[in-house]
């Protein structure tokens, strides 16, 4: 229980902070496709016979990553276009190449996860990758930030805008990989957005906007922990509902407090 | 000359009038097979407004991204300040009006410092940043605006924005590119008065491309007409805008040559005005 909550503590606000540029940035999509390739890159993994098959997942995540910002620099072709196909492409073949032999059950651990699988070594191995993930993120946070608020204005202010992009890209599809054998692949992008999404509801500045974030995801995260052990539920999914009853009173705020603009 | 209105400026290109610009000589870019630019030669001189127009797909923005230096280009882009030296110009860019999500949280004080400063804005404001970004929006009368949302700003307003962003670090040239799309008329004056105190405070270049001729014409001291790459023609906005052959490339009927408005001769923007509002 006590690696379970250590692993909410790290996993939560990690996602968050990543999730409001995910929003900022239109990108809710592409996140979710990369939750969902996993199950390809899983497969990947288990075929070349590795015990742990997230090295797999990783090398699949990344490759996607590389694949959609490229599609986007060298080609017309609308982006969500290009994520559903792949997405769809990615989820079918890793069915397809689990489900041989009637085995799928095997796997569906990685649908909805499983937080009492997380021992020491894998508490380490996620403050590691949060430590990494946030610093790289962090060093060109003003950059990204420039950029998610206008391709053109960063462009014009000399950033290379391509390599930020596939540098943010990467960092979503590590972040959402290594979070995917806990949380479960089908409600892990809404562990990106939701929080984010109720930041968006009630900030009035950039700061306010990560901080507050944050604030929901360890709160829906703790509160979702501990209700699942006591109903006996799937730990991501419970903290998806929290953090989405948080949603719902931040638009109740809202309305109440007169705001116009769209969300 | 520009000499005696210098009290307020910080930076001042201390000079006769003239004898520093920014030179391209030479001038072209080639995308491709395609020839976008073909022997531009042009002196920019300091204080000095150029209006940019031509017909769409004419070249005017890739010869405002090949100055920025976005664009690969031939030939010599150089920048000569009034003491000796060459270098290449510092550049500053206002872009069209940008598409920004109404939502988004960034306000404009988190724009300048996550413009100005290294120091990741999420771990807070600089300590140089937030004077930085006052006095930039000092420059053009919009101090207020520091602690709004950009989402939530007027065409107008995140205009200016963008300019006292484009002015800091103060450039030898400011690049403009129809920077006045979807802005109000008392948007648009505002904005030219704007121009014209900061070119005369600080000796700036000005390249500004417009399609709104008229208004352009009667801010700009020379006005350029770039056509299929090159510049057809040059002169004073009445002198471009008289030239029959470029009124006819324009598009005005060669019958309404003569009935067509010509920009009136340059207001003397040292007229206070009643309804000025400061801020």
């Amino acid at each position: 229980m006590r690696q379970a909550l250590l692993a909410i503590l790290l996993l939560c606000p990690l996602l968050a902070l990543l999730g409001c540029m995910v929003i900022s940035n239109n990108m809710a999509f592409y996140s979710d496709a990369v939750g969902h390739a996993a199950l390809a890159g899983v497969a990947i993994g288990v075929l070349l016979g590795m015990r742990d098959p997230l090295l797999g997942m990783l090398a699949f995540a990344m490759l996607l990553a590389l694949a959609v910002t490229s599609m986007r620099r060298y080609s017309a072709v609308s982006m969500d276009t290009v994520i559903g196909v792949t997405m769809a492409f990615s989820v079918a073949l890793g069915i397809v190449l689990l489900s041989r032999g009637g085995s799928f059950a095997a796997y569906s651990h990685y649908l909805v996860g499983d937080v009492l699988t997380v021992g020491q070594s894998e508490i380490k191995r996620l403050a590691l990758l949060t430590l990494i993930v946030l610093g790289l993120w962090m060093m060109f946070f003003n950059r990204l930030l420039l950029l998610s608020l206008s391709r053109s204005l960063a462009s014009s202010r000399g950033l290379r805008v391509w390599l930020l992009e596939t540098l943010f890209a990467i960092l979503v599809a590590a972040v959402v990989t290594a979070a995917i054998p806990w949380v479960g692949l089908l409600v892990v992008n809404s562990l990106l957005v939701v929080p984010a999404a109720t930041a968006r509801n009630l900030a009035r500045n950039t700061v306010g906007y990560y901080s507050l974030a944050v604030g929901v995801s360890l709160a829906s995260g703790i509160a979702g922990l501990v209700l699942s052990f006591y109903w006996g539920t799937a730990t991501g999914a419970t903290i998806v509902l929290c953090a989405a009853s948080c949603f719902a009173l931040s638009l109740a705020w809202r309305r109440k407090a007169g705001c116009s603009y769209p969300i | 000359m520009r000499g005696g209105e210098k009290e307020t400026a910080e930076i001042v290109c201390e000079k006769a009038c003239g004898a520093c610009c920014t030179r391209l000589a030479n001038f072209s870019v080639k995308i491709g097979r395609r020839l976008i630019l073909d022997n531009i030669n042009l002196h920019l001189h300091c204080g000095e407004m150029v209006a940019l127009i031509g017909l769409n797909g004419a070249g005017k923005t890739t010869l405002l991204r090949a100055i920025m230096g976005e664009v690969p280009h031939r030939g010599e882009l150089r920048f000569i300040p009034f003491k000796a030296g060459q270098r290449a110009p510092l550049v500053g860019y206002v872009p069209q009006k940008l598409e920004i999500d109404s939502s988004s949280p960034v306000t404009v004080l988190d724009l300048f410092c996550g413009a100005l400063s290294f120091r990741p804005l999420l771990l807070g404001y600089g300590k140089n940043c937030r004077p930085q970004a006052q006095k930039a929006l000092a420059l053009v009368g919009a101090e207020e605006l520091i602690q709004e949302r950009i989402g939530a700003l007027s065409g107008g307003q995140l205009q200016r924005v963008l300019l006292a962003l484009a002015l800091t670090p103060l450039p030898d040239i400011l690049l403009l590119d129809e920077p006045l799309t979807g802005v109000d008329k008392a948007g648009i004056e505002r904005f030219y008065e704007t121009l014209a105190n900061l070119r005369r405070t600080y000796d700036l270049s000005i390249l500004l491309v417009s399609h709104d001729l008229l208004a352009v014409g009667a801010v700009a001291d020379r006005m350029l007409f770039l056509h299929q790459g090159r510049i057809e023609c040059e002169g004073t906005p009445r002198e471009v805008l008289q030239n029959s052959w470029v009124r006819t490339v324009l598009g005005f009927e060669r019958e309404t040559v003569g009935r067509l408005p010509l920009p009136k001769a340059k207001p003397d923007l040292h007229m206070a005005r009643n309804d000025e509002v400061a801020g």
